[in-house]
């Protein structure tokens, strides 16, 4: 008798039962079905953002460029970052998260796997609905205020410039007022990015609590917190990170939402309204938010060079308390983004000397990488490629960062693309690098193959020169007085060559993202079969077979040390080098065989439609809210809002897991096993 | 254990060859002396007190990041190639970590911001409180041109270009009208935020005459990147010339003359909803005169004593000032997106009596 | 099924909490600690706003103390209501149980009628609306956000008083649930106290 048939037949709250097809990824709560969801979601919009990106240097290429029209420049410039931080590197750290969490602390699932659910698909529909924008808004001119008569006064705007483009948000992504607000942005673009961005918070915050959670009580017995994987550390702190910044740009955002759609001027100076406190409460979110997007890369790396050195992490502990501490600190230097504000000087020095000590954790963390692979055995296999490009690049970043601190050098710097340069060594070189080498690192975990190391490395190089070509002119543009976010530049100020170097860096890059797509498509389907340890690794996620079985462990794993595996497969000679021990290769087969054979029933979570339906009624008041004046838009927000509580209704009513209730499902591929 | 193949060999993957992007990139780098001609808003050439000030702090700071750069990519770069996995490489020792090591990479760097900061903190509070004989300049920021009022010269008001004196701090006192906008003049000093409801204040200083170019530097909207502005730097007494000359009123042309008959489509074709033009009392047209907080375009007064208008955006090298000036009026928005200054239908003939109008106003 | 198996489901899915707290408790804790950072930026936000002088009525002139302290006491007794009952579940009296959780959330009602009272009063005596100045709307927002916290507390309470109703008992699960409102309760009430002190008592004029 298998589970799904001795489930109760009365209940109209079947769970779902598929284990394969459309309905299968619809109702999973597998956290690896969710990684994988959440990580094909964020490339696909890791696209859409580059397309966008590609767009913009076309435009930049030389000076007066006319390719775009200014509406769809800023417009372009603002959905690029908003979708590259929000809706690709947040959801990759979201996929690498989800799906190798749980195996690294030695868990079946996280603690709670329907939120798990409702957090990728609440994600997914913030996504749709931001970009649904692009069917309903139309560039708008600003409306000017005539002080003496408080009447408005509608700026123009050329009919050419009534283009599809032209019709996304356009407000940056920090969303300044008052210009993001009702007078200077009208129409509904920045409306979509204030309740879009807020939807895509519920999905961050949803996570956060699961994580944490997962992370403190799921871990395998003698998984001690100083045992765990870098990675798992990186990513509770990203996780407290998110959980204390997300409510402080949720309530940000309710303001703009309500000084735009129901006449409150929070931020409007014209009623009274301070636009400084907007740039207070959104870099108080924005600046946690930057190490929310680096430290999971910071994570990946802190995998990927112990195990192709061949070494223990150097300086685990100092790491670890690095991380914390930049995360930490991250809370304590949000002006330095307005050190241009006016506000006043014994808060810029402050702020100036906090953001000069976060550079001190980050030194850490580079020397300790650095020691790391100091007399090891070094392969250069793609992720190692990767993970070396991001420490490297990530130094360029970090230097240049440290200019930010000094804080007159930064009146001259700020809103300059020495700025676009700086961070995007360290989004771009940092995160993105970081990202890549999870990808290859890991990618025998989703597939059982391996990636093709010819067309890796090519990748890898091709990016890498095409990283450089587009962002290191940046800096030397930065200081050559390029505003950031300019449309157009003039042919007196001589920046069309190193523009046109950015824009033809930007098509390798380009480039090698397609060869990446390639090379992932290919591998899928003919790589070379992983095995169970393709890279002779050190963590526990290595320990069950690839592809990763529903069930992750066969049985629950037991940890005795940091690196366990590798301490599984090698002793010390008296030099202190590893000696692979003579039952290592046999070790790794039965390992293998095991884990595809559990002994004893195992439980898993059910499917549930529940949050995917849940997930339907946010963006359902999101368009309420946008068309609120209209009766229909009330009729959807109470539409929206009963969505959600009905799924929340099914979700509480769904056969419970409670003992002569139901037992789940088994997991997939285990021999039927009589209850 | 699956080793993965990397059996096609590029010219990267031999060992010396490895060395080739690094080497183009070098070559890339280098080759920046050949377009070394600096913009007019680079940062390198500091023209005043401030900017020098600024500019002495940026360097140390560059040179010793330029030193740590060498340094860690010099070890990567090392660690690279001493390490790598080579036949008979022996496995190597399983160090954990190092005390020692740990402390000083934490106290190196520590020393070395501390250092840092000490002149960071004193700049910082030197550079935020202008000087007692500073000139009060107003600095009033618009979607998407300045506008400067002399408050110690009666009340002058001109827009784009700021004309100041050699020798002579200036302290502009800026807010903005709409939203927030960022003054610049990368040669005189860093930025400062223009916002609205508050007043922020920005020192400027230069040593020499010299026309000097700014920006502004805060996204501001549509045409933020045509949101440009000039600093005039004259002699004392060309300033005091200038006072002169500005505090004139205009003059009401002969009529019949292109100049009349360009004042005529100024006053009827609704350009004074915006724009103000100081005539002499009694001139006949002096209600054109605009009180002060009514929407605002720039003042046209002395509109031609400016060799720059349209947010200091045009001419430009491109096109010439006549030129540039008819394509302005024949339809702003299409010039500068999103601009208060509507199309205003003028014709080829309007338009070229605006401009003989115009550029009477010196 | 063996009952060691049967033991592993109730240990949900065969994994121990390492930390020994339920997950669904720790997690209720580590969503509250996000809360307070969500009411801290509100409350921020109106000692920003709500000190500052504007040409129309702002709400430290038109704060009924008296009116606000009695709600408040309402809110803080109903905390005490919420101890009761937990305690009288944790021995098993389900009658005294629902009874308290009943008294809870008809002082939670009360709260929240009281608010709508004094609403009501603002907006059509004093004619302060959501829109008047940054230090109405601040003031709005914020209790307005710790309202609809509270209808949330109520309705959880209501659910969980009408199962115990149907079922006539709260199981070992629902009496977690009750836990948890019980924190979620608790949480809501010292929002409250900080609000009433820095928003009515110490900004009042």
């Amino acid at each position: 008798m298998t589970a799904t048939a001795s489930r109760p037949a009365a209940t109209i709250f079947r769970r779902p039962a598929a284990t394969t097809g459309f309905w299968s990824w619809i109702t999973t709560v597998d956290h690896k079905k969710i990684g994988v969801m959440y990580g094909y979601t964020a490339f696909t919009f890791f696209l859409f953002g580059g397309i966008e990106a590609l767009l913009i240097r076309v435009q930049l290429a030389g000076p007066n460029g006319d390719f775009l029209t200014a509406a769809e420049y800023n417009a372009l410039f603002t959905t690029h970052a908003v979708t590259m931080v929000f809706l690709f590197v947040m959801p990759a750290a979201a996929a690498f998260m989800n799906y190798l969490l749980p195996l690294m602390i030695g868990a079946r699932d996280v603690a709670f796997p329907r939120m798990n659910a409702l957090s990728f698909w609440i994600f997914l529909m913030g996504g749709l609905f931001l970009y649904s924008v692009i069917f309903f808004s139309d560039p708008q001119a600003p409306l000017g205020i005539a002080d003496a008569t408080g009447t408005t006064v509608a700026g123009n705007l050329d009919p050419s410039y009534n283009t599809l483009l032209g019709g996304l948000p356009d407000g940056g992504w920090f969303l300044y007022q008052p210009n993001a607000g009702p007078s200077y942005s009208p129409g509904l673009a920045i409306d979509f990015a204030a309740l879009g961005l807020q939807i895509l918070g519920v999905a961050s915050l949803i996570s956060s609590v699961n994580f944490i959670v997962t992370i403190f009580n799921m871990r395998a017995q003698g998984m001690r917190l100083l045992r765990m994987p870098v990675f798992v550390w990186m990513m509770l702190v990203v996780a407290f990170l998110l959980l204390f910044s997300l409510p402080i740009i949720a309530i940000a955002l309710f303001m703009v939402t309500f000084d735009r759609s129901f006449g409150t001027s929070f931020f409007q100076a014209a009623s009274g309204g301070d636009p400084i406190l907007w740039q207070h409460l959104f870099w108080l979110f924005g600046h946690p938010e930057v190490y929310i997007l680096i430290l999971p890369a910071m994570g990946i790396v802190s995998e990927v060079i112990p195990v192709f050195s061949r070494k223990p992490l150097f300086g685990y502990a100092a790491i670890v308390f690095a991380g914390a501490g930049i995360g930490f600190l991250g809370f304590g230097v949000w002006a330095h983004h307005m050190f241009a504000s006016g506000i006043t000087p014994v808060a810029q020095a402050a702020f100036g000397l906090a953001t000069m000590t976060i550079a001190i954790p980050t030194g850490i963390k580079i020397f300790n990488w650095l020691g790391t692979m100091w007399g090891g055995k070094l392969r250069f296999t793609t992720p190692m490629l990767f993970a070396v490009g991001f420490v490297s690049q990530f130094v360029i970043g970090g230097l240049s960062g440290v200019t930010h601190a000094i804080v007159p050098s930064d009146w001259q710097q700020t809103d300059t693309y020495w700025i676009v340069g700086h961070f995007h060594y360290v989004l771009f070189g940092g995160a993105i690098f970081g990202i890549f080498a999870g990808l290859y690192y890991w990618f025998p975990k989703i597939t059982g193959r391996v990636m093709n190391e010819t067309l890796g490395k090519l990748h890898f190089w091709i990016q890498f020169i095409g990283f450089n070509l587009t962002f290191a002119p940046m800096h030397w543009l930065g200081l050559q007085g390029m505003v950031r976010r300019t449309w157009r530049y003039a042919p007196e100020m001589n920046m069309g060559p190193w523009n046109l170097a950015a824009t033809v860096g930007a098509f390798i890059i380009a480039l090698a993202v397609l060869i990446f797509m390639v090379n992932w498509i290919w591998s899928r389907r003919k790589g070379q079969p992983s095995g169970l340890d393709p890279w002779d690794a050190r963590t526990i996620e290595w320990t069950i077979p690839n592809p990763t079985p529903e069930y992750n462990f066969a049985s629950n794993p037991v940890v005795h040390s940091l690196d366990d595996f590798w301490h599984l497969k090698y002793s010390e000679d008296d030099e202190g080098r590893p000696v692979r021990r003579p039952d290592a290769d046999d070790l790794v087969v039965r390992l293998d065989h095991e884990g595809r054979n559990p002994t004893e029933p195992i439980h898993l979570p059910n499917p549930s439609y529940f949050p995917f339906i849940m997930s339907l009624g946010l963006p359902m008041i999101g368009y309420g809210v946008i068309w609120h004046t209209a009766l229909w838009g009330k009729i959807l927000i109470g539409l929206g809002a009963l969505t959600t509580i009905g799924g929340l209704l099914g979700w509480g009513m769904e056969p419970l897991e409670e003992p002569h209730d139901d037992h789940g499902h088994d997991g997939h591929g285990e021999p039927a096993i009589a209850h | 254990m699956v080793r993965p193949r990397a059996k096609l060999r590029f010219p990267w993957s031999t060992g010396r060859a490895r060395l080739l992007p690094l080497a183009v990139l070098a070559l890339a780098l280098t080759s920046c002396s050949f377009i070394e001609i600096d913009s007019p808003l680079t940062i390198f050439e500091p023209a005043g007190p401030f900017a020098e000030r600024i500019d002495g702090l940026f360097w140390p700071v560059f040179w010793t990041a330029v030193v740590v750069f060498f340094l860690v990519q010099g070890a990567i770069l090392f660690a690279v190639f001493a390490f790598r996995d080579r036949p008979g490489r022996k496995e190597p020792k399983q160090t954990h970590g190092n005390a020692a090591l740990e402390i000083t990479w934490t106290v190196i760097p520590t020393l070395i911001l501390a250092v840092l900061a000490v002149p960071t903190v004193q700049a910082v509070f030197d550079l935020t409180k202008c000087g007692d004989d500073a000139m009060v300049i107003e600095v009033i920021g618009h979607q998407w041109w300045f506008e400067y009022v002399y408050p110690e010269h009666g009340g002058i008001t001109t827009a784009n270009v700021l004309v100041m004196p050699e020798d002579q701090e200036v302290c502009a006192t800026m807010t903005s009208e709409d939203v927030m906008h960022n003054f610049w003049i990368p040669a005189l000093n860093g930025k400062r935020y223009l916002v609205p409801g508050q007043t922020t204040i920005l020192r400027l200083q230069a040593d020499e005459p010299g026309e000097y170019w700014g920006h502004c530097a805060e996204f501001c909207g549509l045409s933020h990147s045509l949101m440009r502005a000039r600093a005039q730097v004259v002699t004392a007494e060309e300033f005091d010339a200038w006072i002169a000359a500005q505090s004139q009123p205009a003059e009401v042309p002969a009529e019949g003359t292109p100049e009349w008959e360009g004042l005529q489509v100024f006053l009827n074709k609704g350009c004074t909803a915006c724009h103000a033009v100081d005539f002499a009392d009694g001139s006949g047209v002096d209600d054109v005169v605009r009180a002060r907080g009514t929407f605002r375009g720039p003042n046209l007064t002395h509109f031609a004593s400016r060799h720059v208008f349209a947010g200091a955006y045009l001419p430009s090298e491109d096109i010439g000032y006549d030129e540039a000036l008819t394509e302005w009026l024949a339809n702003p928005p299409l010039v500068k997106p999103g601009s208060f200054m509507p199309d205003l239908g003028l014709t080829g003939e309007e338009i070229s009596d605006l401009i003989a109008w115009l550029k009477s106003n010196t | 099924m063996s009952d060691s198996t049967i033991e592993v489901e109730v240990d949900h899915h065969g994994e121990h909490e390492s930390t020994g707290i339920e997950h669904r408790k720790l997690g209720m804790w580590v969503f509250l600690s996000s809360e307070f950072l969500f009411f801290g930026a509100l409350i921020s936000n109106y000692l920003l706003y709500g000190g500052r002088d504007f040409d129309s009525v702002v709400p430290r002139d038109i704060y009924d103390i008296p009116f606000t302290s009695f709600s408040s006491f309402v809110l803080l007794m109903s905390s005490l209501t919420m101890v009761l009952s937990h305690d009288a579940l944790a021995r098993d009296d389900q009658h005294q149980a629902r009874t308290w959780l009943f008294a809870t959330a008809a002082l939670g009602t009360v709260f929240l009628g009281g608010q709508v009272f004094e609403f009501t009063e603002f907006i059509e005596v004093y004619g302060m609306t959501l829109t008047t100045n940054p230090a109405s709307s601040s003031f709005y927002l914020l209790t307005g956000f710790h309202g609809v916290h509270v209808a949330i507390g109520v309705l959880m309470l209501f659910s969980l008083f009408g199962i115990s109703l149907r079922r006539g008992r709260l199981s070992e699960r629902q009496g977690l649930n009750l836990e948890l409102v019980g924190l979620y309760w608790h949480f809501v009430d010292i929002i409250w106290i900080v609000i009433f002190t820095l928003v009515y008592l110490l900004s009042a004029s």
